[in-house]
């Protein structure tokens, strides 16, 4: 088990023939990802690394039966992409691209309201099912299947704890970035809320960044509702207030948003945060050992 | 991106908002003859700087003849202005805004906002006009009221006019207010913008509704879409490593420390910087080289952290995914030759590529200190710089 995707994950790529959603087909081809369709507006009818390109998300959905869409689009026509996914009642769409203009989201978000998809991102690195399924931009390599759930906001500093954990010898159920931008789709509570009730999931890592309050709201529900232990981190503690770290979300302003009011909240609801990101994996060691979980989470 | 606080009331006039009067100035020469062509009994000197808090700092002025406006035209004009926005080294003036006084009668607030956790735009208003938001959110939240707009229909008559008389502003004003109202969300929505505050809106004597400020900061993803907007960006507000750094697509904020960073990805980034901090260091910036840098571009980075005088030593932190360590290797040979690297350099590189690259760098005669892990490699530079 694992959440979201896995084997049977039918992939369809938009903005397929673009040189940055080229290069990462095939390596998701390369893993093992079932990819069955791509889409680029135009270029229906022809191939690319052995993938059937189509016109419309429709069509290749109707030709190929994908169920989750992976979007490259540039960020001008990113937002419009993620509605065409949606249209086409995928059941998730997981958005790349970084720099999609605010209100652009906002209109988005609205409009996914009531429909059946789940979108993951944007500006994300994806979501993976080591050994199963690899939808997005993170490098397989450093995944190993296994049972504790990563979620993060940060691309780098997921590769940063998922390395710690396989080096250790610690897999992963699935790991999903929800990106770092102010408005997106999928959030901290619906991956934890997943991972809770996943059965093959037995611990889970939260890594959180400063802006927003997201990992507040997160922290009071792990206290009300969650069963399995979770460790956590927090960038940008450090952080001047008014300064943007790179995600349009990453920023304290109005004293609002800081590492401090996070990890208090985090600790508040039992969640035990690294001191560094050096020792995110020892962490989450030193807490499965006391919850007696490290053998059933020690892979090899 | 912000914007001055003139170039603001043009976009707002743009929306049928009220502001009063006013010409822009870059010498007390061109002040004397802006408030010439006003013809007003009072103007007010205004400096013109990205940053709130100018009346408490001095910056804003009433002149009652022309002497005055020259006079404190003169005094403004390359005066560090200290306020709580702008930091201790303060900003100096080099524009003023020449505006016709207005016969205040009562002073409210008025912003727009997006709203992180409804993923929705937001209008937030109050009868505490010109004083500092934040406080007023701190010390009585019952006096600010939020109109939440829902996209489609965007904000309407009725909740404008909700607001307007939740602001107490008097009865026979309201649809003179709903209406700036409808104008400012318009603003917001058309221009992209991602915080719109007017601190204060006023109520004049002869029965107006007037925007006296107007602070915009704008969605710096959205702007290839405003070039109008574009047009309003003032170099001299910025900081010039950061005009560098966003030439070559980096992700570079200015800091105070002595450590420079080169790090790829956002989350990592900031990491660094409290790794570093962890260990007794200060950095002196955040650098994100993003994921599909070139050797080009590393090289640019390199060169942007050492145009900073305070830098006493470069870590460099990589965790190659989509970004190869032997790209970031040829970056820091290729730099490190055309500038003469004389601080020491921590170099820690994991991930795609990384043997190559650290051959590069054993192979390149560089003295270069390498790094296992973040750690190791953050207390390696504060031990260095000392």
């Amino acid at each position: 088990m694992s959440v979201y995707i896995n084997k049977d994950t039918k992939v369809l790529v938009q903005g397929i023939t673009g040189s940055t959603a080229l290069f990462h087909t095939k390596q998701m081809l390369e893993y093992g990802t079932k990819i069955v369709a791509g889409v680029t507006p135009g270029k229906g009818g022809t191939e690319v690394e052995g993938v059937p390109v189509f016109n419309t998300v429709e069509d290749a959905v109707k030709a190929t039966g994908a169920n989750v869409s992976v979007i490259y689009v540039p960020a001008p026509f990113a937002a419009d992409a993620i509605l065409e996914a949606v249209d086409a009642d995928l059941d998730m769409a997981i958005c790349i691209t970084e720099h999609i203009p605010v209100l652009d989201m906002v209109k988005v978000k609205r409009y996914m309201e009531g429909k059946k998809t789940r979108l993951v991102g944007p500006n994300c690195p994806g979501v993976i099912t080591p050994d199963e399924c690899k939808i997005g931009i993170m490098p397989g390599y450093i995944h190993k299947k296994g049972h504790v759930g990563v979620v993060s906001r940060s691309g780098t500093l997921t590769y940063e704890a998922t390395h710690q954990l396989s080096e250790e010898g610690i897999g992963q159920s699935t790991a999903v970035g929800i990106g770092g931008d102010p408005v997106n789709g999928t959030n901290f509570i619906d991956v934890l809320k997943a991972f809770n009730e996943d059965e093959d999931t037995y611990a889970v890592v939260m890594i959180g960044e400063i802006g927003g309050t997201a990992e507040e709201e997160a922290a009071a529900w792990v206290k009300a509702n969650m069963t399995k232990p979770v460790v956590g981190f927090i960038g940008g503690q450090t952080a001047p207030e008014g300064k943007r770290m790179g995600h349009a979300g990453a920023i304290i302003s109005g004293g609002k948003g800081t590492a401090a009011d996070k990890i208090k909240a985090m600790n508040e609801a039992g969640i035990e945060v690294a001191d560094t990101p050096s020792v995110i994996g020892e962490t989450l060691i030193k807490v499965i050992r006391e919850k007696g979980l490290y053998d059933a989470c020690k892979t090899h | 991106m912000n914007i001055h606080e003139y170039q603001g009331k043009q976009v707002l006039k743009q929306y049928g908002v009220a502001v009063p009067e006013g010409h822009v100035a870059f010498s007390p020469e061109e002040a004397v003859k802006a408030a010439k062509e006003l013809g007003t009994d009072v103007v007010v000197v205004k400096a013109q700087i990205h940053a709130g808090g100018r009346g408490k700092a001095g910056g804003v002025k009433l002149a009652k003849n022309l002497d005055e406006v020259r006079e404190y035209a003169k005094e403004l004009i390359g005066k560090v202005l200290v306020t709580h926005q702008t930091g201790p080294e303060g900003k100096e003036v080099k524009r003023l805004y020449i505006e016709a006084g207005s016969n205040i009668e009562k002073e409210y607030y008025l912003g727009l906002v997006l709203d992180r956790e409804t993923s929705r735009v937001t209008l937030m208003g109050s009868e505490e006009g010109g004083m500092d938001i934040e406080e007023v959110a701190a010390n009585t939240p019952e006096r600010i009221f939020y109109e939440e707009i829902d996209p489609v229909v965007g904000l309407t008559g009725f909740q404008a006019r909700r607001m307007a008389f939740n602001m107490n502003i008097p009865a026979k004003l309201v649809n003179k207010a709903a209406k700036l109202m409808l104008g400012l969300y318009q603003a917001y929505i058309e221009k992209d913008a991602a915080i719109v505050e007017i601190n204060p809106l006023v109520i004049t004597g002869d029965g107006q509704v007037v925007a006296l400020d107007a602070k915009f900061n704008f969605d710096a993803n959205a702007l290839g879409r405003h070039p109008d907007i574009m047009e309003m960006r003032d170099y001299d507000e910025e900081d010039a490593k950061e005009i560098e750094a966003s030439k070559y697509d980096l992700s570079y904020i200015s800091l105070d420390g002595n450590i420079g960073c080169m790090v790829n990805g956002a989350g990592l980034a900031m990491a660094t910087m409290d790794t570093i901090n962890y260990y007794g260091g200060s950095p002196a910036n955040f650098l994100d080289v993003g994921g599909g840098a070139t050797a080009e571009k590393v090289t640019e980075a390199f060169k942007i952290i050492l145009s900073d005088k305070n830098v006493k030593g470069i870590f460099v932190n990589i965790f190659g995914g989509i970004m190869k360590c032997d790209i970031i290797a040829e970056g820091v040979i290729q730099a490190a030759k055309e500038v003469s690297l004389d601080v020491p350099l921590v170099v820690r590189l994991e991930g795609t590529n990384v043997e190559l690259g650290k051959k590069l760098l054993n192979e390149s005669g560089l003295n270069i200190v390498a790094a296992g892990t973040m750690a190791e490699g953050a207390k390696q530079i504060v031990e260095l710089v000392g």
